[in-house]
């Protein structure tokens, strides 16, 4: 077997500095793998996030060679020769070693409006086409990992944390706002409390989705979209002026 | 901390107390906010992360929305035949008859399953289910039920405290009062007071060496609610999923959801022979395709054909690919081949199984569209856990409640894919309830201050000890040795072999050190989590040892074949007045009339009204 070093951020809130530590490492290893035998062999201490191990549930985000990644997907042998660094997300405060507060993330869930379905036709059941549902699935493949939080501009380097909710829960709110059965109306929320002006669409978020989800294309320009409709088009002010919000 | 006096501990106090946010908990926890009670949801990790998250083919429910003949009927009587009748007779009753409310009510929620052409929630074919039934959404519906369930419940005043693991739960008399935990960043304890508590922490997968389980999945609500005095009950039965990934080995034993065979994957052997024909059980010969020919018709939607052997229950199959792989004909790594390339198109694998092709693209190297999968058994769930009552889901101990893998009875011997998922939110909507009924005649209960030291008190003696073995060197061996000595095919010898390691790493385990702090530990942790795998798997062994015979997923290679009078009894394990386990065997109520009726009737006179017709 092969050995490897692993050069790995190691602290707390106070502070903090990278060690290395080297294992062996077998065929078809991924990053989470060399930590956990880190942990088994040097370092049982280390804290590290992880559940499903096969990219399903998005707990062991980190920051391995610099990139937002999951480490259960990342392979070594897909990363360049040499030692890796590994080290916590940026965008939110450290709580030990790779371990960051993410709590902030669901208190923005919870400020989002929920789905208000339309009644159930007389059969007892839901209608809907595929066609109609195949964006709306596209978003929820979401396994909330918040690599897309992580690796945007407004809360990574701007830490503009109460104005923007960030590409996570924009395409929440596209969801929703695309869903066929919801009759609530965001728009406003959108634009007003979840900052979707702050997006300056760099789709940085869209490149590290382990998804593959459009979080910017399909997700956020059409809520920008929907809000330039309302707000910024003359003739559509001048018929709210007039005849009333249409909702 | 150990001799401070517990007014300073920090106390926080529900009607409610769900441990566990997987399907089961979550659905408990919305339901016991509806009801308007003060509800507490705990859970190990960050919400949405539970193991629920990793079911991927879909949720049985007898819709009839892709075949109109499919009704709660033909469900119960699939889910007792998969389950070798050893199942609980009112539980898969309640469930086949609940399940397609609740999964109606998720679309409520925003659930998105994929649609029929009608527009309607279309629904998938399933080992052991006669018809199309599983509701789903590609290869990720756990992902779309934990995340509904999240959404939905977050607006609904549950307290939900994330990273937190309960340690043991607290008793006043007979009745359990509350919980003492920790917080896992700090590793600060906290108190939980609670008039009633519902246990949804799923299985103890973690003790073997393959599985499709996560850390999580440490037996703590089985053992926890064993040390308080409740019944477990059906242990052996320890289902291996037939298809995990065998190759790299550091995913060895990752789920491939059997959706794959739903949608016409096929097993291969390395002669690229298709066995499963020639593993066909008598029970299941008058339902199952016997030639490729049928097979492949019933693949292409011929209602007339007979199911193809692969999509026989997983007992069955997951056994058919050990025997292939143990007389030398398995794949390259130790496994048999799955094949959906040459039997589907690729663009079809990709729509429908998403998830299954970026898993083997990315850990395995493997393009499923155009190259078969390496797979072989992994364990995947437990079918026994904690004694319930059916509808109330309460345990033998007054204000302990159980739902989801961890309580028993459902799935009997042998679960079928797909009743996991509508388990969870039947069984999770009748244990909020049951628990609020309780906390609404119950008031809260008296901590005992000397329960509470104790469990803190073991809980830091990891920590505070000079030195000791290694917390991951012991699950390590653990894991080694259930693998070895109580897997798929079990023998006598083998498990009493077993009962005597457990006993050594019983001793070691309470030697483990723990170094550093209590902030964040994983050493710390995986040393806490020890005595509930050794519990765990103390009472899977002595359960598997004291069944004489094989049935579901239960194997023993010195008593094959099912032997009639065990039908008759549950094994039930509980804790001794001087701490021992006491395992019994319990005779097992008779079935109502009807239902054992319904059970046994031939496919075509159930459906002809010939069987119980006026049982509604």
């Amino acid at each position: 077997m092969a050995q490897r070093t692993f050069k790995i951020w190691r602290g707390d809130r106070e502070g903090g500095e990278f060690v290395d530590y080297t294992v062996e490492v077998g065929p078809g290893m991924v990053v989470l793998d060399a930590i956990h035998r880190i942990q088994a062999e040097h370092a049982s201490e280390l804290a590290c996030r992880w559940n499903c191990k096969a990219g399903k549930c998005g707990s062991c985000s980190m920051e391995i060679n610099g990139k937002p990644r999951l480490s259960c997907m990342t392979r070594l042998n897909s990363l360049p020769e040499g030692t890796v660094t590994v080290q916590p997300l940026k965008a939110f405060p450290i709580v030990k070693d790779l371990v960051t507060d993410v709590s902030w993330n669901f208190e923005q869930n919870k400020r989002i409006p929920p789905l208000k379905p339309k009644a159930r036709d007389a059969d007892g059941n839901h209608r809907m086409m595929q066609e109609d549902v195949d964006r709306v699935q596209e978003f929820r493949k979401c396994i909330e990992c918040f690599l897309c939080q992580d690796v945007c501009h407004v809360l990574r380097d701007h830490k503009q944390h109460e104005k923007f909710v960030g590409p996570r829960f924009m395409i929440r709110l596209a969801q929703l706002e695309m869903h066929p059965l919801d009759t609530d109306d965001r728009i406003e929320k959108i634009r007003k409390e979840f900052g979707s002006g702050w997006c300056n669409i760099t789709r940085c978020c869209t490149e590290v989705c382990p998804e593959h989800i459009g979080i910017t294309d399909n997700g956020i320009i059409p809520l920008k979209e929907r809000v330039v409709d309302r707000y910024y088009d003359p003739v559509a002010w001048f018929i709210r002026k007039v005849f009333g919000s249409k909702k | 901390m150990a001799a401070a006096d517990i007014s300073e501990l920090q106390t926080i106090e529900h009607d409610v107390l769900v441990i566990g946010a997987g399907g089961a908990g979550l659905r408990a926890a919305i339901e016991c906010a509806a009801q308007g009670v003060n509800t507490g949801l705990v859970c190990k990790s960050l919400l949405g992360k539970a193991h629920t998250v990793m079911a991927e083919g879909g949720m049985a429910a007898a819709m009839g929305n892709v075949d109109s003949r499919d009704n709660w009927k033909v469900h119960f009587r699939d889910t007792m035949r998969g389950g070798k009748f050893l199942n609980n007779w009112r539980m898969a009753e309640l469930h086949a008859k609940e399940a397609p409310e609740r999964v109606r009510e998720l679309e409520e929620w925003g659930a998105v399953f994929d649609r029929t052409k009608q527009g309607l929630i279309s629904q998938r074919n399933f080992g052991g289910h006669r018809y199309p039934r599983l509701a789903h959404v590609g290869d990720r519906t756990g992902l779309e039920l934990i995340r509904t369930l999240q959404d939905h419940g977050v607006h609904q005043g549950i307290q939900v405290h994330m990273e937190c693991t309960v340690l043991d739960l607290l008793k006043d008399g007979d009745r359990v009062v509350g919980a003492l935990a920790y917080w896992r960043d700090t590793g600060r304890f906290v108190l939980f007071k609670a008039k009633a508590v519902v246990l949804a922490t799923g299985g103890a997968g973690k003790a073997w060496r393959v599985t499709s389980n996560s850390w999580e999945y440490s037996g703590d609500g089985l053992a926890m609610a064993y040390l308080a005095g409740a019944e477990l009950m059906d242990l052996e039965f320890t289902q291996f999923h037939p298809t995990g990934m065998v190759w790299p080995p550091s995913v060895r034993g990752t789920l491939v959801t059997e959706g794959v065979r739903g949608d016409g994957g096929i097993l291969k052997n390395k002669d690229g022979k298709r066995f499963m024909f020639d593993y066909i059980p008598e029970r299941f010969a008058a339902e199952t395709a016997d030639t490729e020919e049928e097979a492949n018709r019933w693949l292409k939607g011929d209602k007339a054909a007979r199911r193809p052997p692969e999509l026989l229950t997983r007992d069955v199959v997951a056994r058919a690919i050990n025997a292939e792989v143990k007389a030398g004909r398995g794949s390259e790594h130790g496994g048999v081949y799955l094949d959906i390339a040459s039997r589907v198109p690729a663009e079809i694998i990709r729509k429908k199984l998403p998830s299954m092709y970026h898993q083997f693209k990315e850990l395995a190297e493997v393009d499923i569209t155009a190259q078969p999968m390496e797979v072989g058994p992994t364990l995947h769930y437990f079918m026994g856990g904690i004694r319930v009552d059916a509808d109330s889901q309460m345990t033998t101990v007054p204000g302990l409640f159980a739902a989801g893998e961890c309580a028993a009875g459902l799935h009997g011997a042998n679960r079928l894919g797909g009743n996991s998922l509508s388990d969870l939110i039947v069984f999770g909507k009748r244990a909020g309830a049951g628990a609020c009924e309780f906390a609404a005649k119950a008031g809260q209960g008296a901590i005992d201050e000397a329960q509470v030291h104790a469990s803190m008190r073991r809980a830091t003696d990891f920590l505070n000890r000079e030195s000791g073995v290694n917390p991951f060197v012991v699950q390590e061996k653990l894991q080694e040795m259930m693998s070895h000595n109580v897997g798929i095919i079990r023998t006598k010898a083998e498990l009493e072999t077993a009962i005597e390691k457990l006993k050594e790493l019983d001793a070691e385990a309470a030697t483990a050190k723990a170094h550093a702090t209590s902030q964040y530990n994983a050493g710390w942790h995986t040393a806490l989590d020890l005595r509930n795998l050794l519990l765990s798997s103390e009472a899977v062994t002595k359960a598997a040892l004291t069944r004489e015979e094989s049935r579901g997923a239960h194997t023993r290679d010195d008593f094959p074949g099912e032997r009639d009078e065990w039908v008759k009894y549950n094994i039930i394990i509980k804790r001794g007045q001087g701490g021992e386990m006491i395992v019994e065997k319990r005779e097992r109520p008779a079935g109502p009339a009807p239902l054992v009726e319904i059970a046994n009737s031939k496919i075509e006179d159930l459906e002809s009204g010939k069987v119980a017709a006026d049982y509604k």
